[in-house]
C-alpha cells in the first residue's frame, strides 16, 4: 500500500532505490515501527533517506503522504478505533517473498516508461488526496497498486499517545531541514568538502614510504638479503587558480563569493592555490587584489603557470555587448583595451585546458547573449553545492576543446 | 518487536527517542547505523552508550586519512615475516603467526557480540567505505594468505560515525540505516547539561543555554559553537562565579564559545550595533 509512496519520494527527489524500499518494507511487516506515525517517520527516514540534504523532500512527501491525517479531527477516533481491531493479520514476507517483490518492482519499471509512471503516479496521487479528504480511509487497502496483496500497515497507524518530542506530522510540516538542502545553501564547510573532491594523487616529495612490492622483489633477487626500497607517498597535486568578477552587478553574490574563497583558501590539500581579481570581464589586466588597485598583465598568467592549473572563474558573466566583444569596449572610463574581451577568455580557455565558470547566479537567468557567450567558451555552472559538484567533475575529468575554437 | 526493551539511552547520554527508536531497529535487523551531524552533537558518544546500555563489550576502529580498509579485517607482517627468516631463529613456516586480526577481524572473531565503533570513516580515503561493502554485509571475509573464512560468530552492532568531510558513496550507504543527530533544541540542551552538571545552578544554566543559542543564531558565523563549548563555557562560568545578572547583560568567557577570530569580531559588531554594547570593550 505504500508503493506510492516510494514514487513520491522518488519524484520530490529523494534518490530511494529499490534495495532502501525493500528493507523498508521488510522492517515495516516485521513490526518495528510500532503502529505509530512517528515511527514510521523517523525510523522510515533512516531508512529510506541516506543524506541530510534529502531529509527536506522527505519531510515534503510524507507531509503530502501522510499529512491529511491531522485535520481529521473527529474522524481519528473511528481509524484509531478501527486500528485497534485490525480485521486481517498481515502476511510475514519470507525472503523469496521479497525477492519476488524486488523482480516485480523491477518489472514494472522496465514495462512502463517514464512519463506513463508519471501519469500513472500523479492520477494515484490525486486518487490519494481524494481518499484523504474523504477521512482517513487512506490507511485501508491499496488495491491500485501492484503491490496491493501485501494490505494493511501491521497494526494499523496509532496518532499520537507516546512522548516523543514532537509529532512526525509537525516535524515534517515545519520543514526543519530545508537548510540542508544540496540546492540551496553553500557554506564554508560544504565548500570545502566539495572541493576535497578536486585531487590529483601523484607520487612527490622525499622517499618515505616502504614500498613492499619492490621490497620483496629486490630481496627475492638478492637470493634472501633484505633490500628495502622506499618510495614517495602520495600527495595531491592540484594547482588551482581562482579568478573572481569584483563588478558591480556581483554585489549581490558577494557573500556567496567569499565563502567559495574563504573555503578554497582554508583548503591545505592544494598544491598551490592562486587568485586574481577582474571587473566584470577579462582584458589585458588582472588584479591581485579586490579593489583592483594592483594590476597584472594578464600575460603573467600565461608566463607564469603551466597548462596543469585548473582555472575557475566565478562571475555572473553578464555585462554589455561591447564589453565582451568590442576593442576599448572595457566599462571603466579610464581603460583602453586593444583585445576585446571574448578573445582573453579564449587564450585562457586554450592555455588551462582544465578550466570551468562558475556563476553565482540561477540558470533561469542565463539567457543572455554574453551569458551565452562566456557559457560556450568555459563549461559554465551554478555556484551551488551541486553546481560546484559538477564543476569539480568537469575539472578533473578529460578537457573537451571549446565550441569556439 | 523491540517495545519495552533494548537500547534507551544510558546514564551519562541523552538519547532522543528517535535515535533510540532508530538504534533498536538497525541492532534488531543487524544493519550497520550510520550517525552524522554537527561537531558535537555526541555522534562517538553514542556508541559508548550503546555498549555500556546494552551491556557489551565496545571496540573502537578510529579511521585516519591514511587508514585502509584491509587494516581493518587483518595484516599480514611480511616484514617480521622476511626478518625472521633472514636469521633464522624463528618457524616461519606457520604464517598465521604473522597474521594480525583488526578491528573487523576481532569483532568477527569474538565469542561474544560486540559494539563496533567505526570512528569518523569520511576521514579515510573516499574509496574505503567502498571496499568494506561487502564485509558489512556479508559479516565475512577471505584470507587468501591462509586461504580461510573469517565469518562472524555474532554479528556485532556496527556504529558508523561521519563529520561529512567528504561524501559516502551511495552503494554504501543503502546497506545502512542513517541518522542525522539534529543540534539538540533548548529543553534537550538542559537535559544533556544537567547530566555533565547535576549540581549547578538552575537559573545559570538556563541563563547560559538562552545566551549560547542566542549566539548560535548570529548570522554567517564561521564556525558555530557546539555543546562541548556550551559545556566548558557553563564550567567557566560557574568556576568563575559569575552571577546569572551578569551573563544576561555581558557575555563573559566569549572565548570559550567563539573560537574564531573572525566569529567573536563579527559577534562584538553586531552585539554593538544592537545597542547596549554589553560591555566588551572592557574584556576584549
Amino acid at each position: 500500500m505504500f508503493t506510492d509512496f516510494f514514487y513520491l519520494l522518488r519524484k520530490k527527489g529523494v534518490p530511494v532505490t529499490v534495495t532502501e524500499w525493500v528493507s523498508f518494507i521488510e522492517a515495516l511487516y516485521n513490526g518495528y515501527f510500532q503502529s505509530s506515525l512517528n515511527h514510521l517517520y523517523y525510523v522510515g527516514r533512516a531508512f529510506l533517506v541516506k543524506s541530510e540534504a534529502y531529509y527536506d523532500m522527505f519531510d515534503q512527501a510524507f507531509q503530502e503522504y501522510f499529512g491529511g491525517i491531522k485535520t481529521e479531527g473527529p474522524e481519528l477516533d473511528k481509524v484509531l478505533d478501527w486500528l485497534e481491531n485490525p480485521l486481517h493479520k498481515l502476511p510475514k514476507m519470507t525472503p523469496e517473498e521479497i525477492a519476488e517483490f524486488q523482480q516485480r518492482l523491477e518489472e514494472f519499471r522496465k514495462e512502463h516508461n517514464m512519463d506513463e509512471l508519471m501519469k500513472q503516479f500523479m492520477e494515484r496521487l490525486k486518487e490519494q488526496k481524494e481518499r484523504h479528504d474523504g477521512g482517513g480511509k487512506w490507511i485501508g487497502t491499496g488495491g491500485t497498486s501492484p503491490f496491493g496483496a501485501y494490505g494493511h500497515h501491521p497494526g494499523g497507524i496509532r496518532v499520537g499517545g507516546e512522548s516523543w518530542m514532537q509529532s512526525a506530522a509537525k516535524v515534517a510540516e515545519e520543514r526543519r531541514f530545508r537548510n540542508y538542502r544540496n540546492d540551496i545553501i553553500l557554506d564554508v564547510r560544504q565548500t570545502k568538502m566539495a572541493l576535497k573532491k578536486l585531487r590529483e594523487l601523484k607520487r612527490e616529495g622525499a622517499q618515505e614510504e616502504l614500498d613492499i612490492d619492490e621490497t620483496i622483489d629486490k630481496t627475492a633477487k638478492e637470493g634472501g638479503e633484505i633490500e628495502l626500497v622506499f618510495n614517495r607517498s602520495r600527495e595531491n597535486t592540484v594547482r588551482i587558480i581562482l579568478l573572481m568578477d569584483t563588478g558591480g552587478s556581483m554585489l549581490p553574490y558577494t557573500e556567496l563569493c567569499e565563502r567559495l574563497f574563504s573555503a578554497a583558501s582554508q583548503m591545505e590539500h592544494f598544491k598551490e592555490f592562486k587568485y586574481f581579481f577582474f571587473h566584470n570581464c577579462i582584458y589585458q589586466d588582472i588584479y591581485e587584489d579586490i579593489a583592483n588597485y594592483k594590476r597584472i598583465p594578464t600575460e603573467k598568467l600565461f608566463s607564469q603557470f603551466h597548462k596543469g592549473y585548473k582555472v575557475v572563474l566565478v562571475g555572473d558573466a553578464r555585462m554589455a555587448y561591447s564589453e565582451l566583444f568590442d576593442v576599448n569596449g572595457c566599462i571603466d572610463y579610464f581603460s583602453t583595451n586593444d583585445k576585446p574581451s571574448i578573445e582573453w577568455l579564449m587564450k585562457i580557455k586554450q592555455h588551462f585546458p582544465h578550466s570551468v565558470w562558475l556563476n553565482p547566479t540561477h540558470k533561469n537567468f542565463w539567457g543572455h547573449y554574453t551569458v551565452d557567450t562566456v557559457g560556450k567558451v568555459f563549461p559554465m555552472f551554478e555556484l551551488t553545492l551541486d553546481g560546484l559538484k559538477d564543476a569539480i567533475k568537469a575539472l578533473t575529468s578529460k578537457a573537451k576543446p571549446s565550441v569556439l575554437n | 518487536m523491540v517495545t519495552g526493551q533494548g537500547y534507551k539511552g544510558s546514564e551519562d547520554y541523552i538519547a532522543s527517542k528517535p535515535l533510540m527508536e532508530i538504534v533498536n531497529v538497525s541492532v534488531a535487523l543487524g544493519k550497520p547505523l550510520v550517525i552524522k551531524g554537527e561537531p558535537g552533537t555526541g555522534k562517538t558518544l553514542l556508541a559508548h552508550s550503546i555498549s555500556t546500555a546494552l551491556n557489551k563489550k565496545l571496540l573502537i576502529w578510529n579511521v585516519k586519512s591514511t587508514t585502509k580498509a584491509k587494516d581493518g579485517l587483518y595484516v599480514y607482517d611480511t616484514i617480521q615475516r622476511l626478518n625472521d627468516a633472514r636469521f633464522k631463529d624463528k618457524d616461519i613456516s606457520d604464517i598465521r603467526q604473522y597474521i594480525k586480526m583488526g578491528k573487523l577481524g576481532q569483532a568477527f572473531k569474538s565469542d561474544e557480540q560486540l559494539v563496533l565503533l567505526i570512528d569518523e570513516i569520511d576521514k579515510a580515503d573516499v574509496e574505503f567505505p567502498n571496499d568494506l561493502l561487502n564485509e558489512l554485509d556479508e559479516m565475512s571475509f577471505h584470507i587468501p594468505e591462509l586461504d580461510e573464512e573469517v565469518t562472524a560468530i555474532h554479528r556485532p552492532v556496527v556504529i558508523i560515525t561521519s563529520n561529512s568531510e567528504k561524501e559516502l558513496p551511495d552503494a554504501f550507504l543503502r546497506r545502512c540505516v542513517f541518522h542525522y543527530i539534529e543540534f539538540p533544541d533548548e529543553e534537550m540542551m538542559e537535559k544533556i547539561v544537567r547530566v555533565h552538571y547535576p549540581d549547578i545552578e538552575n537559573k545559570l544554566v538556563r541563563e547560559a543555554i538562552k545566551r549560547f543559542y542566542w549566539i548560535r543564531d548570529v548570522d554567517g558565523l564561521r564556525k558555530k559553537p557546539s555543546t562541548s563549548e556550551l559545556i566548558d563555557w557553563i564550567k567557566a562560568l560557574s568556576l568563575g562565579g559569575i552571577s546569572t545578572d551578569k551573563i544576561s547583560s555581558e557575555i563573559p568567557f566569549l572565548g570559550a564559545i567563539l573560537k574564531n577570530e573572525q566569529d567573536t569580531g563579527r559577534f562584538i559588531k553586531l552585539s554593538h550595533a544592537q545597542g547596549g554594547g554589553f560591555g566588551f570593550k572592557r574584556r576584549f
